[in-house]
């Protein structure tokens, strides 16, 4: 149980009170050496999976219900039924680019845990076969990456990874990758493409999918690193254990990232499920509050993708399905929260602008349409705006995202909600997101815009008469 | 192919009319089969899709809920709902026009591609009245060089990926990629790196925008003022094209896509060749001996010009006087590989039927024997690489000098299940793709294909290690295999290519693709224009009686060929030669007898388009049309027939191969009775034994053409083809440990009248250098770039060296008709292979 608060030598992370499943050892400063790794039962979960089948232990993980925590929440047991059987080889690539808006709790657990990423990166590796890992960590996360190089570097040397780890048949290779810094790389497609050597842009699924035909043409299993993380632990105490946490569809606990307006910012393991955005936001074990003085306007409830939620939403539970039912999602458990001092239009146009700014470029919508968003949203707050803008850019977001956007009910206007997720008429996700604060500001925050528009600052000429 | 069963279709409904598409097949495809057009810029039948312009989205059920898909992207399946004019589909549509359009400059009053470009042409079916775009467009420097020949402007581009694609993917050439991101994505070169590729052409045609420009092409017309006609590119593939012209001059080439040949694609330096056409040295008109003032005597220095009917009285009277001196045997004819099918034929009829010689040889001492080549069994192209075959190559390189088959074969060894094994001397272009590299020494290529087919791969042989003959024989075995064959260095004599051809009919399975240098040189064997033969593929034995009858004369004994003929002129036997666009001085591999034997000869008749140095030095000069100002029908490698057509006229007063030919044969009082292509044609179709069946009408109608000879038995009442018999095997010379074993090859831009009378290719040649191994070199003291002297037993040449990789030990290789060095001067022709010896400066 945490002492509940932060911690000076894992910056950004609260060591909240709460059950601890991927955390566990960030109370300690060393934690990311391998000693301290092994004196806290680090690789026990290897040892453990390497003394049962490895179909008991991809059943012990489906049986788990383990959701992948990329962003789409697809339970990993299953997809890694998905590999076809029978074709050799295949590959594990943990995805450790993590860009999404608000988001860094991947960060800290490859900072501050490498050895537990390691050691779930070789179970996954057991279970399936897989005789080959790709660690691709993101370009700007320097510190992640010297981290994880040196553990590897530990556990080659300590037999526990290569050739017959543990004096066992299993030989796994582990190569670490430095991105060069592209969200979109984040994608699963586009983060194989990568790997290839080539530009980072999404391939388009289907027909195939990476399980299927992934990396240079092999059945490749792409899991983010937090769901790898919770795999020492799971097979460490089995899948009722885990499942005894949480709710009985997302079980476990989950690492949510808060950011913006609240009193006590940060990243907390939470359960899954039980916990409301109400708790978390204003618990004492959490985040404390909204800063004095302030109210909440509006939270972005999982990454800069997903569409926004405001106080009537506070009371739902932090689980996949009740979000995406209300019209978002918890994607990668980034929580973005604003209070009355927040300008929805610039808001807004500083999430489009990051969409625009990383669209890869491979489909017309999304190249095209995201920056021109971005320069109309850049023409309202400027003070340009015109009085057709507000429906142009829907119009256009609806060209990026066709049929009715997934948004939050409102009330007061008599609003139902829209469930998640969007329709596109682009390949990947990435187009369709910037979407999202559009429709989200403008059915809320429609008079902020119109003001805006109404009230243009006019350059001042002077008059200089005959 | 295999008929279609009921599995292979699969039942689809579009726009609520149930259709049949192919199992697999992609719905945009299906859909247009159907006569449902669905607007695309990125989808190209010949690359794979991307599905990345998303123009292509329609509204498509497949069973869980009707949503936009990419109809590009997406395989048929069994009763998926299709909508193509729904609202959802529309509405998408023009989405993605209008993002496509807001940071286009809109500069189609002044675009190549204004007139027939899709953007403009689905922007009108499709796309918005009006721009909602108020914000300033996306700006970059207007067009820039990509490549010699090509140029890009990146503000109309839309980027679709089909230029990039066809770099990487099917020329293999991946120079040119996207950068940046979002709406700053381009696509653009590496830097410093120039879109080098001998195919560059082919990204202007597939661009589905002006964003690709070609040099040769700006600004000279408008599409709605080009007449345009499909034909066939006179090279050995006989790539099929379309021709346009304004005002009676040939502006642009295009591939046409034949699923036989090309596939659409061309070689830059086809494409562009049509620069050449309207080069203002072009011979317009007929040239004798005159005096200094213009006044044709016989006796005169100089060219001077004259009317067609002195030229051609002239070049009677020379032959009438060397037939009444020295009888036929003393005239010649060489050349004529570069004209049609028909003019091959009515040549081959007025040096053999009524002048009476058997000297007459389209190639230049640089191919096969036409007994050899005409005698082997053939294969088709797409045959040749279905899935499960092998091929043996033992020609030039591909990517060189055969560019589109190049292209094939490249695709058939990335995409399909073919194995390649290489016998020529050097690595081709096709490097890693290729299966087995086993690189017989020149002169000992008959011994290696033999161990492979003999199987007996334990000891070296011919510079191949055991380990690459096993692995050739593994890749050959129980395949079909095709023998693509031709003469990789004139530096190593036909002898031991056709021991390794002998050794490869031996084989179970096995067809050839006899692939010789020159447009028409299929055409030029299959009509007799060689020593022995008569048209239609047999021999003066087998077939002299046949024509004799038809022709009233036919040569008794077998005649000379080019070196033959040249020899014949040196000891003052041969008096009158013809040059059918054939120069000798420059393009026969031993320059001095070439000069020799041009200079004794007492008439020298040239027929060609340019004024090269063999015909500066004629007597008689007659200017003959070119590619596209007279029509016929050309014969590739397969045999393959496929219609020329004229789309411009001869410039002057040049005249078609063919009528040449006849009025020369009328001046020498004889009538050929040919008074068209067309009536040429049914002489042969009447006449050769190979043609039988192949009627003009039947060659035209084909859209892939038509292969010879006809599989029915229509030529049964005609003299036997010729079969192929084994010859006594050539000696291997001794390997000399001093010396390098010489390969003279050829490169696609070289000193060649074609390239060098076109303004965007003349540069590209490169100066001629000596490549070896680098351990070669080192040996013998040599770096990169230093100038080193070559000496074999007949002649030394400076020139600079190379080390390469590509070389296998113990070889030099020099390329032909490259300017700084000729490498003709050290290649004795009496000799099976040259050797030679290196040395620093
Ligand atoms: C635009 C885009 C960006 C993404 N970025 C990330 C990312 O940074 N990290 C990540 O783990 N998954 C990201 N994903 C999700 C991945 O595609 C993939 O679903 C995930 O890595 C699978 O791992 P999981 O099943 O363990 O969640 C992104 C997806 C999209 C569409
Ligand atoms: S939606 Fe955007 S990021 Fe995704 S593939 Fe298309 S252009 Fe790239
Ligand atoms: S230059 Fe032309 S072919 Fe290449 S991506 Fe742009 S539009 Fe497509
Ligand atoms: S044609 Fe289908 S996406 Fe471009």
């Amino acid at each position: 149980m945490g002492v509940n608060s932060y911690l000076a030598h894992a910056p950004g992370y609260v060591d909240n009170e709460g059950p601890k499943i991927v955390t566990g050892r960030f109370v300690h400063e060393d934690s990311h050496t391998l000693a301290r790794s092994l004196a806290t039962g680090g690789y026990d979960g290897l040892k453990r999976a390497l003394e049962q089948s490895p179909t008991s232990i991809h059943d012990i993980v489906r049986d788990a219900t383990l959701l992948g925590r990329g962003g789409a929440g697809f339970p990993a047991g299953v997809k890694w039924g998905f590999c076809p059987p029978g074709v050799w080889p295949r590959y594990l690539v943990v995805n450790g680019d993590e860009s999404e808006p608000g988001t860094y709790k991947d960060r800290l657990l490859m900072q501050r845990d490498p050895h537990q990423l390691i050691e779930g990166s070789l179970i996954a590796c057991y279970a399936l076969g897989l005789s080959q890992c790709f660690l691709y960590v993101r370009g700007e996360m320097a510190l992640a990456q010297e981290r994880i190089a040196i553990a590897l570097n530990e556990a080659y040397d300590a037999g526990l990874v290569g050739t017959n780890i543990l004096g066992t048949d299993l030989s796994v290779d582990i190569v670490l990758h430095w991105g060069a810094g592209a969200y979109i790389v984040g994608e699963e497609t586009a983060l194989i493409e990568s790997l290839e050597g080539n530009r980072g842009m999404p391939r388009l699924k289907p027909p195939f999918f990476p399980a299927a035909i992934g990396l240079y043409g092999k059945p490749t299993i792409v899991n983010n690193v937090e769901t790898l993380a919770n795999l020492p632990w799971i097979i460490n105490n089995g899948a009722a254990a885990y499942k005894a946490f949480g709710s009985e569809t997302s079980p476990g606990t989950r690492m949510f990232a808060v950011s913006g307006h609240v009193k006590r910012p940060g990243v907390y393991e939470v359960e899954h499920g039980t916990t409301t955005f109400r708790e978390l936001l204003y618990g004492d074990n959490y985040c404390q509050g909204i800063r004095a003085g302030h109210e909440l306007k509006m939270f972005i409830p999982g990454g800069g993708s997903a569409p926004w939620f405001f106080p009537e939403q506070l009371d739902l539970p932090l689980e996949a399905r009740p979000v995406g039912a209300a019209g978002s999602m918890l994607g990668s458990g980034a929580i973005v929260v604003m209070d009355e001092t927040t300008d929805a239009v610039k808001a807004c146009l500083r999430v489009v602008r990051f969409f625009a700014r990383e669209s890869c470029g491979k489909c017309t919508p999304c190249r095209e349409g995201t920056s021109w968003e971005e320069t109309i949203l850049q023409r309202i707050h400027d003070g340009l705006g015109r009085p057709g803008d507000i429906d142009m850019l829907l119009d256009i977001a609806d060209n990026i995202s066709p049929g009715p956007y997934p948004t939050a009910a409102d009330e007061a206007n008599g609003l139902d909600a829209v469930p998640f997720p969007p329709k596109q008429t682009t390949i990947c996700p990435l187009g369709p997101s910037s979407v999202a604060p559009i429709t989200s500001a403008i059915r809320r925050f429609r008079h902020e815009f119109e003001a805006k528009i109404t009230a243009r600052e006019l350059i001042p000429v002077e008059a200089t008469g005959p | 192919m295999t008929a279609p069963t009921d599995a292979d279709v699969v039942p689809v409904t579009v726009n609520g009319v149930e259709v049949e598409a192919n199992a697999g097949e992609l719905l945009i495809d299906a859909c247009e089969r159907n006569g449902v057009y669905i607007p695309r810029f990125c989808h190209h039948p010949r690359m794979k899709p991307v599905g990345m312009c998303r123009m292509c989205l329609v509204e498509v059920d497949a069973g869980r809920g009707a949503s936009l898909q990419p109809s590009c992207m997406l395989p048929c399946t069994p009763g998926m709902i299709v909508d193509t004019e729904s609202d959802l589909t529309k509405k998408a549509q023009d989405g993605v026009l209008e993002f496509l359009l807001i940071n286009h400059p809109l500069d189609c009053p002044v675009c190549d591609k204004g007139g027939e470009c899709p953007l403009q042409d689905q922007t009108m079916a499709y796309g918005p009245g009006e721009s909602r775009f108020v914000e300033e467009k996306r700006h970059y420097e207007k067009p820039i060089p990509i490549s010699d020949t090509v140029y890009l402007d990146r503000e109309r581009c839309i980027l679709c990926d089909r230029c990039t694609r066809f770099a990487s993917e099917v020329a293999g050439d991946p120079l040119i990629h996207f950068q940046d991101r979002g709406s700053q994505t381009q696509v653009n070169t590496f830097p410093d790196e120039p879109f080098a590729s001998y195919f560059s052409g082919n990204t202007v045609q597939i661009c589905p925008v002006g964003a690709l420009t070609a040099k040769p092409y700006r600004f000279k017309a408008r599409p709605w003022d080009l007449e345009e006609v499909d034909s066939t590119f006179p090279n050995p593939m006989g790539d099929r094209v379309n021709v346009q012209s304004s005002r009676d001059r040939v502006l642009r080439i295009q591939g046409v896509d034949s699923d036989a040949t090309n596939w659409g694609w061309l070689t830059d330096r086809d494409r562009f060749s049509f620069e050449a056409l309207s080069h203002d040295q072009r011979l317009v008109t007929p040239l004798v001996r005159g005096d200094s003032l213009g006044n044709a005597t016989d006796d005169g220095d100089e060219l001077v010009a004259t009317s067609w009917a002195v030229a051609v009285e002239r070049a009677a009277s020379a032959i009438t006087a060397s037939l009444e001196a020295g009888g036929a045997e003393s005239i010649g004819v060489i050349g004529g590989a570069n004209l049609t099918t028909e003019a091959q034929y009515v040549w081959a009829k007025l040096a053999k039927g009524v002048i009476g010689t058997d000297n007459v040889d389209a190639q230049l001492g640089d191919g096969l024997p036409a007994q050899v080549v005409t005698a082997l069994p053939r294969n088709t192209i797409s045959d040749a690489m279905a899935p499960g075959s092998a091929v043996v190559l033992l020609v030039d390189d591909p990517k060189e000098q055969f560019g589109t088959l190049f292209l094939r074969l490249r695709h058939a060894a990335v995409e399909g299940d073919i194995t390649i094994v290489e016998l020529s001397p050097i690595a081709s272009g096709l490097g890693s793709l290729v299966t087995v590299g086993a690189h017989a020494r020149p002169g000992d290529v008959g011994a290696v294909a033999r161990a492979i087919v003999d199987g007996r791969t334990d000891v070296e042989v011919g510079g191949v290690e055991p380990a690459e003959l096993q692995a050739a024989a593994a890749a050959l075995a129980a395949r079909a295999v095709t023998v693509i064959v031709g003469r990789p260095s004139v530096a190593e004599q036909a002898g031991p290519i056709i021991d390794a051809i002998a050794a490869f009919t031996e084989l179970e399975s096995v067809s050839f693709l006899p692939l010789l240098r020159r447009g028409n040189i299929s055409g030029a064997l299959d009509m007799g224009l060689t020593p022995g033969m008569l048209p239609g593929r047999t021999t003066l034995a087998e077939g002299g009686e046949w024509y004799r009858a038809a022709w009233g004369t036919v040569p008794a004994d077998s005649g000379l060929d080019t070196a033959g003929m040249l020899e014949a002129a040196v000891d003052g036997s041969l008096t009158t030669l013809v040059l059918l666009g054939a120069d000798p001085l420059a393009d026969f591999p031993d320059a001095d007898l070439a000069s020799r034997g041009l200079a004794a000869c007492r008439t020298v008749i040239a027929v060609d388009i340019f004024a090269s140095s063999s015909v500066a030095n004629a007597d008689v000069v007659l200017p003959a049309a070119g590619f596209a100002e007279g029509a016929g029908t050309h014969t590739n490698l397969e045999g393959r027939l496929s219609p020329l057509m004229q789309k411009v006229n001869p410039p002057g007063t040049a005249r078609a191969d063919w009528l040449i030919a006849a009025e020369l044969a009328w001046a020498l009082r004889a009538d050929l009775g040919i008074e068209s292509p067309e009536s040429a044609w049914a002489e042969i179709e009447r006449l050769a034994p190979s043609h039988a069946g192949a009627t003009v009408e039947q060659v035209r109608a084909a859209h892939d053409g038509l292969v010879i000879p006809r599989p029915d038995d229509a030529g049964a009442d005609r003299p036997a083809m010729v079969s192929f018999s084994a010859p006594v095997p050539t000696e291997i010379v001794p390997v000399d440990g001093y010396a390098l074993r010489l390969v003279a090859d050829r490169r696609l831009y070289d000193q060649g009248t074609i390239v060098q009378h076109c303004a965007s290719m003349a540069h590209q040649s490169d100066l001629a250098r000596i490549s070896m191994h680098p351990l070669d070199a080192a040996a013998l003291g040599v770096r990169d770039g230093d100038l080193v002297r070559v000496t074999s037993a007949r002649a030394s040449i400076e020139l600079p060296a190379r080390p390469d990789r590509c070389v296998p030990r113990g070889r030099a290789v020099i390329p032909l008709n490259r300017a700084g060095a000729d490498v003709r001067a050290l290649i004795d022709l009496a000799t099976v292979v040259t050797d030679v010896r290196v040395a620093t400066l």
